[in-house]
């Protein structure tokens, strides 16, 4: 079933002549003719859940918004930096006004007259096209004042991020919209109650917004008759790393993950298996080959000890060794860690040099009980979920993948004893060859004052 | 402990010549001076251009300071990085101070604090690219740029892509998924002032999903690209990458296994575009 990908690829799509022609703006229409409670009742019973990773049911999000006249705002979450999320960028290049109908319907249920769609930097081009549609929609008398003759106002602004993981956070989002460095804030209030400029907001992913069109069109009950019973709708999931097919593809959740991986994206190369994949994006626990034939939803995957998150499969062969997996997962979030909490700035710092440790073969076995204990230490002690986001997927690895791991450093141990005793510095390549130069060269100096 | 020891142990300490044990964590903090105050406008003149950006900005949001990124954004675009003077000129039409705006500046990575050229070459290093052999796309496009002091390369967190792995943002336009050799022809596309491997350009890309579209849509291709039709088409040749996409490190660890053999990358004609005859989708549909 094909909601928000039906004839995605219709040349002129983006624009509003083509929207309008296949039928859009008719439920925005017919949204503004009944009552925001009305509406917001219907995605109520879509029972409908975040799109964007925490799942949270939008409906019960927008309930929470206060009533009465105040300045209240929706922000749509476009800060897709999650890696392996990819769905975000192909919605809002292709069928932006998906996007902005589903954000009027969703503001005049929650009664909100401002609105932002926070795109993250990169996406520049697809920042344009939204601008371009923005503007039609304007001028159509989509957005601004008394929208259709209605005596609701809305006014919607693109705003470009500047590249920072963390700005997808919802509270971090809201600081750097507000012009400060993303650093998340503390929850409870939660922004629906405090918010952007201190007022109630309302934050949903683009594909969560995108949905609410079609909700209506389908109407609520009907659209919680697709999929499960707990994760009603279809999903767009983006598959990549080690399959041959490598895309977005829409499907009804609850379908087995192996027919996503294999039917749909091709599986992984000829004459490889999948080893493990993350079935959330990089912060989902990693699950293995054996977990294919779960189904993929919101609550399978939690039983199973993962997550949904963003719907971003990345699968990874047997071909590529956990280590350099996970390395990599630590060094995003080590980079991406806005320091502003310990156990995550720390945490991730920590664990980026004991991997390099275990690839370098300093390490023993016990490090390995280290690193695990620091991913403990990290989850649930922080402001927000990024310094969660390494410790699950690491703390998955290590202990789904231990043996790969003590059979690694031991490698790596025998290695270095037949080459030298004591290691040579290892030659600055690849990612970390863009810091050398970067710093003043070590020496040791005298004892400091 | 003695003294001596203390020294001793002091001595062994490794530091920067800074004398400190963290790099440049002072790098942006000059103790001589006074802080800086909001720029006195009178002292400051502002490009007249830039200041109708910024204060266009400040306009669309309740809160003119929201405008700080995109402000400074467009001082970026001006100056070619967030250099003093840029940030000094917004700081004085948002009337915040210079401090304010580079505590913003330096914590995104789409900004520049020094001159690093004038085209910015964003390799993707993360998990999906590297499994198909990103490490070696930076590497070599280091190679291409290492002289070249007009083109920026920055190995870049997942930039969003990850259907074009391994792939490149070059100067804003997503390209993949790239082979080595691709590195120099970007190099060469930008100091032409061409649009930058245009066959490759992410926009072009049609949905993988090959039951989304009822019909069959046209392609909107650039002339470049059709020119290539019939010939090789070069976003369906294997990846460099996935004769061996392996990431770095398996080699190392793993030197007495057999090399791996080349792997198809992908025979599906969904995967970069629609052009194959309709039985071919239909096939691949029964396969399923």
């Amino acid at each position: 079933m094909k909601l928000l990908f039906q004839d995605i690829d219709e040349p002129g799509l983006h624009t509003l002549e083509v929207y309008e022609r296949r039928g859009g703006y008719k439920m925005l229409r017919q949204a503004l003719g009944s009552a925001p409670e009305e509406v917001l009742h219907e995605i109520e019973l879509s029972d409908i859940r975040g799109r964007g990773g925490a799942g949270f049911q939008m409906g019960k999000k927008a309930s929470f918004i206060p009533k009465g006249a105040m300045d209240k705002y929706l922000v749509c979450n476009a800060d897709e930096s999650e890696p392996g999320a990819f769905k975000d960028r192909e919605l809002m290049q292709k069928n932006p006004h998906q996007l902005i109908e589903g954000l009027i319907i969703g503001a005049y249920a929650a009664g909100v007259n401002r609105s932002f769609i926070f795109i993250r930097g990169e996406y520049a081009y697809q920042a344009d096209i939204l601008d371009a549609a923005v503007e039609e929609a304007e001028a159509a008398g989509y957005l601004g004042e008394a929208i259709l003759g209605s005596d609701h106002d809305l006014s919607l602004v693109v705003h470009r991020g500047a590249g920072a993981y963390i700005a997808g956070e919802e509270t971090a989002l809201l600081d750097s919209l507000e012009g400060k460095r993303a650093n998340p804030r503390l929850k409870p209030p939660f922004p629906a109650i405090t918010g952007l400029y201190q007022g109630p907001t309302l934050v949903n992913n683009v594909e969560t917004l995108s949905t609410v069109p079609h909700i209506l069109r389908l109407g609520g009950e009907e659209f919680a008759k697709i999929g499960t019973e707990t994760s009603s709708g279809t999903k767009v999931v983006s598959v990549s790393g080690s399959v041959q097919r490598p895309g977005n593809y829409e499907i009804t959740l609850g379908i087995p993950a192996r027919e996503i991986i294999y039917g749909l994206a091709g599986g992984p190369p000829e004459g490889r298996e999948v080893k493990l994949w993350f079935p959330g994006g990089s912060s989902a626990p990693v699950l293995t080959g054996d977990d294919l034939d779960l189904s993929y939803d919101f609550d399978t995957l939690a039983k199973a000890g993962s997550m949904l998150g963003s719907g971003s499969i990345i699968v990874v062969d047997d071909s590529v060794p956990v280590v350099e997996v996970a390395k990599k997962v630590a060094k995003f979030y080590k980079h991406e860690s806005c320091g502003k909490c310990t156990p995550c700035r720390e945490g991730t710092n920590w664990t980026v040099k004991m991997l390099d440790r275990i690839d370098s073969g300093e390490a023993t076995p016990m490090d390995l009980d280290i690193l695990a204990s620091v991913q403990d230490q990290i989850i649930g002690n922080c402001l927000c979920v990024l310094g969660d986001s390494m410790a699950m997927p690491i703390g998955a690895m290590v202990a789904k993948f231990r043996e790969e791991f003590e059979a690694h450093i031991e490698a790596a141990r025998e290695r270095n004893q037949e080459t030298t005793a004591v290691p040579e510095p290892i030659p600055l390549r690849g990612v970390n060859a863009g810091y050398a130069g970067a710093y003043p060269p070590m020496t040791a100096v005298e004892e400091m004052g | 402990m003695s003294a001596a020891d203390r020294t001793a142990l002091a001595a062994g300490v490794r530091r920067y010549s800074h004398g400190s044990r963290v790099p440049g964590w002072d790098d942006s903090v000059d103790l001589d001076k006074d802080p800086a105050a909001v720029p006195d406008p009178a002292s400051t003149p502002v490009p007249e251009e830039l200041r109708a950006t910024i204060e266009r900005s400040m306009r669309k949001y309740p809160d003119r300071r929201s405008a700080a990124i995109p402000a400074l954004a467009a001082a970026q675009a001006f100056h070619g990085y967030c250099s003093p003077e840029a940030i000094d000129q917004v700081a004085c039409v948002m009337r915040l101070t210079p401090g304010y705006l580079v505590s913003v500046a330096t914590f995104y990575d789409m900004f520049k604090t020094d001159d690093r050229g004038s085209h910015d070459v964003f390799v993707c290093t993360n998990i999906s690219c590297s499994i198909q052999g990103a490490d070696d796309v930076y590497d070599a496009m280091m190679e291409a740029a290492h002289d070249d002091d007009a083109v920026n390369v920055k190995p870049f967190e997942c930039l969003g892509a990850c259907d074009i792995a391994p792939m490149a943002s070059v100067d804003g336009i997503y390209v993949g998924p790239l082979l080595v050799e691709d590195t120099q022809t970007i190099v060469e596309d930008l100091h032409a002032g061409r649009a930058v491997l245009e066959h490759k350009q992410l926009r072009l890309r049609r949905s993988a999903d090959l039951e989304a579209n009822s019909e069959r849509f046209e392609r909107d291709a650039p002339p470049a690209f059709e020119a290539r039709e019939g010939g090789a088409d070069p976003v369906r040749e294997p990846a460099a990458g996935s004769a061996g996409p392996r990431m770095r490190g398996v080699d190392a660890i793993d030197q007495a296994a057999a090399p791996d053999p080349p792997l198809p990358r992908d025979e599906n004609p969904a995967d970069a575009d629609g052009d194959e005859p309709a039985e071919a989708d239909g096939a691949e549909e029964d396969d399923r």
